[in-house]
């Protein structure tokens, strides 16, 4: 059964179940003019395992963090057991008896554990009991936080929030880096939070975990809360089509480009990987990329997608595997090493990349030094020139050159677009280089990934919008668990086919 | 055999614990080897010489550990000092006592105001601690224009005077005494942890339900209570009060604090690493002093011991990391 609240997210009130455990009601939050949650209203009773979906930027996180009191909500309100709360603080949501496991683990590194246990009020005893629990029960409580290893330091920190005795708890992708044998551990652990009559809302990207685990599930789009429903076997593409919001008939939109032009035969790839591997979040990654080709990279958030890229721009020792340039096998110990192999990172976050008090020209000609300078003072008048090609090239808005940051982040991104046009590359990795910024530059930094791979150029392109990968993409592979699950060309590569595939989920092979 | 590993294991784990009183142990011979006559004058004489930076380096110690920064101890130090020197000259002893419980006080205070600025108005730690330092600084010359003052004898006995034995001086006494009734039961409390979080990982700190504006303040002003208590420790020392002595010691407190073991970065080291650096601090200098070497050139001689200190505990931390 589906429940839809999507028609009338305004009337909450009427909504709102007062019985229940917990009851969000209207709740929105803005981040300066971005909205990230518009409405939600959402229930949760006593003794279920409560899954809240949803694609990036959906509002999961957003909705987790106002309901610990990480940061406020900016209207509706959160009902405990019938009585209305303001959490200003994760203090005071665990007073109130909501405890979350978060994304990232939230202990303290130079502490030991038993400090930590100390430092959050929990009693070490009953900490150890649900570390014997979750099969991690050798674990000496005097040892360095720091000196833990990822998928400990996640136990850790959900025997802390299960010794606080939470009567709502919070997981949000605990099983993101786990491996399978403590994963089933930690569903038996909540299996039993369960039973004990209190309730578990469970953040994943992973279908199959919510299908097995979970009794409801809250499906967010854009902020809003598009459906509520029962998650009994079979309910995946429930679930998909609600995440989806109606918009399966636009599929063949990306039918009309012309496909690549097929790469000189005997001509090694620009770029391939061969079974990458670092740590639990990226294992046996292969792929090639040829010249003149865009291969997209699709993925819900953290299944690997960062790791790849970093370990392909040198920023990120890999656990084995070969990353080969045109045929070379390389040896990538640091940033510049990649550079060399013409192997160039466009990251999401601007503030990696540039130099935001310098302006345009020094942020463009950063990385030409190498070539423009042998030994002697900076060559200034071909760097000049360089700088000046790319700059109209990229139709960049000079007028604010002076310095960067008081550029617009659409700007922002073609400078560093526009430093490896100046410098030179074999490859272009686009890690989410859309995020963040508007239409019509995105429309243009699209056009421009077009116009390099017409050129020649290859480029590795990840977006966390699954939509874009079909408008900028002549193939994709789609990233689940730090493994690829599926590569496909873009006609086929519609919303739904990758959503379904980013979740775990068979692609259906009938509808292809 | 494998005591021995385990013992080579403790160390690396462990470097400024373990290392620093070994350092002072290794100063010290050398003290002795280079001054054979050294005896228990020269001993109360250097105790008295290393109390007042072994109070700026505790104070610094905290409020780094926190995850912060306080350039305004020396003046805080010479605030104390001056206070003390004016306000005790033809007083007491008893009468004494209460006033440097007041300027103790005093101290908390102004550390306070220093956290509640940084925290309330988000002014980076160096440029709010670097501007109440001049301010404080100026505080000091308003009160004493040029050294003076004083204070009864038997206060000064507190800081000069060895009622045990010869060997250990009162000051050292005090010392101990002040760190041990301070800091060791604010390490074992909860707000010891908070101070330790804050500066480890702030986010995480706040995740763990830890009230990082509250910690930090507290940081700042136990910083500000162990500079007070500097600051009558010179009084004590040297009998007056002297507006620009205090000033020096926020860099050299700084030093301290580097070679003890405490990163700059926050969340780790102690108190007693850079008490004992102190010493050490005072001990070289004074070892140069003996040896008849020009003080520039032994500027150099410390300015590198320093850096090859720091630069052991980082090939620590490299061993370590390696393993």
């Amino acid at each position: 059964m589906t429940e839809d609240v999507s028609a009338a997210p305004r009337s909450g009130a009427a909504v709102c179940a007062p019985a229940a455990l917990l009851q969000v009601c209207d709740v929105a939050k803005r981040f300066g003019s971005v909205v990230a949650l518009r409405s939600v209203t959402m229930t949760v009773r006593a003794g279920e395992v409560h899954a809240l979906m949803g694609a990036n930027g959906a509002g999961k996180s957003t909705l987790v963090k106002i309901l610990t009191g990480v940061f406020p909500a900016n209207g509706g309100s959160i009902a405990v057991r019938g009585e209305t709360r303001l959490f200003r603080s994760p203090a005071e949501a665990r007073r109130a008896g909501i405890v979350s496991v978060y994304q990232d683990p939230a202990l303290v590194p130079d502490l030991t554990v038993a400090d930590n246990m100390r430092l959050a009020g929990v009693g070490l005893r009953a900490v150890q009991r649900w570390l014997v629990e979750l099969g991690a029960g050798d674990l000496s409580p005097g040892s360095f936080v720091r000196d833990l290893p990822y998928p400990t330091l996640r136990l850790i920190d959900l025997a802390r929030a299960l010794a606080s005795e939470p009567t709502i708890l919070l997981l949000d992708e605990i099983t993101a880096a786990l491996p399978a044998d403590l994963s089933a551990r930690v569903f038996q652990v909540v299996r039993e939070w369960r039973e004990r009559g209190h309730a578990v809302i469970f953040v994943s990207h992973r279908m199959a975990e919510v299908a097995a685990l979970c009794d409801r599930a809250t499906v967010l789009r854009d902020g809003v809360v598009v459906g509520v429903t029962d998650t009994a076997r079979g309910s995946e593409d429930r679930i998909v089509s609600l995440m989806l919001g109606g918009e399966i008939a636009k599929a063949g939109r990306a039918a009309a480009r012309p496909a690549a032009a097929p790469a000189p035969a005997g001509q090694p790839p620009v770029l391939e990987v061969r079974n990458l591997c670092c740590g639990l979040k990226l294992q046996d990654v292969s792929f090639s990329l040829r010249a003149g080709e865009v291969l997209g990279v699709a993925a819900l958030e953290g299944q690997g997608q960062q790791e790849l890229f970093e370990c392909i721009a040198g920023l990120r020792h890999s656990d084995g595997g070969d990353i080969l340039a045109a045929g070379r096998k390389l040896v990538l110990r640091h940033p510049a090493d990649a550079i060399a192999a013409g192997l160039v990172l466009v990251p999401a976050s601007r503030l990696q990349a540039l130099l935001q008090q310098r302006p345009i020209r020094e942020n463009i000609a950063l990385p030409l030094f190498g070539r423009l300078r042998r030994w002697g003072p900076i060559h200034m008048q071909r760097e000049r020139q360089l700088v000046a090609d790319a700059v109209a090239r990229l139709q960049i808005d000079t007028r604010a050159e002076s310095e960067l940051r008081r550029l617009s982040g659409g700007n922002q991104q073609k400078v560093v677009i526009a430093r490896w046009l100046a410098a030179g590359f074999r490859a272009l990795l686009c890690f989410d280089a859309t995020r963040g910024i508007d239409v019509g530059t995105k429309k243009q930094i699209y056009a421009l990934v077009r116009e390099l791979a017409a050129s020649g150029s290859a480029v590795l392109l990840f977006t966390s919008e699954l939509p874009e990968i079909a408008l900028a993409c002549d193939r994709a592979v789609v990233l689940f668990g730090g493994r690829i699950v599926h590569e496909l060309p873009a006609s086929a590569a519609d919303e739904e086919t990758l959503l379904r595939a980013a979740h775990g989920l068979v692609p259906r092979a009938a509808e292809v | 055999m494998r005591q021995v590993a385990r013992l080579w294991e403790f160390v690396l784990r462990h470097p400024a614990p373990v290392g620093m009183p070994a350092l002072l142990v290794l100063s010290l011979a050398a003290t002795v080897a280079i001054h054979p006559k050294f005896n228990a004058f020269d001993a109360q004489s250097l105790a008295m010489a290393a109390l007042p930076l072994a109070f700026a380096a505790a104070a610094q110690a905290v409020v780094v550990i926190s995850g912060g920064l306080d350039l305004s101890i020396g003046s805080v130090m010479a605030v104390a000092n001056v206070l003390a020197a004016a306000a005790m000259e033809n007083t007491g002893f008893d009468h004494s006592l209460l006033l440097a419980a007041g300027i103790i006080g005093l101290g908390a205070v102004m550390g306070a105001v220093n956290g509640l600025m940084i925290v309330v108005s988000r002014v980076p730690d160096v440029i709010v601690t670097l501007t109440t330092g001049f301010i404080w600084g100026g505080t000091a010359l308003l009160v004493m224009e040029r050294p003076g003052g004083g204070a009864p004898e038997e206060f000064l006995t507190l800081g000069t005077g060895s009622t045990l034995t010869p060997w250990i001086s009162n000051s050292l006494l005090l010392l101990i005494g002040s760190v041990a009734i301070i800091w060791l039961p604010l390490r074992r409390s909860k707000v010891g942890l908070c101070l330790y979080a804050v500066g480890s990982d702030r986010v995480a700190a706040f995740r763990s339900g830890v009230a990082i504006g509250r910690s930090r303040v507290i940081a700042y002003m136990i910083g500000g209570l162990f500079s007070a208590v500097g600051g009558l420790g010179l009084t004590m020392t040297t009998g007056i009060g002297s507006p620009r002595a205090g000033v020096l010691y926020t860099m050299s407190g700084l030093a301290a604090v580097v070679i003890g073991g405490v990163s700059l970065l926050g969340g780790r080291g102690g108190v007693v690493g850079p008490v004992i650096a102190a010493f050490v601090l005072t001990v070289v200098p004074a070892d140069l002093i003996f040896l008849n070497i020009d003080p520039n050139f032994g500027q150099v001689i410390q300015g590198t011991l320093i850096v090859l200190v720091v630069m052991v505990g980082g090939l620590v931390a490299l061993v370590r990391s390696r393993k």
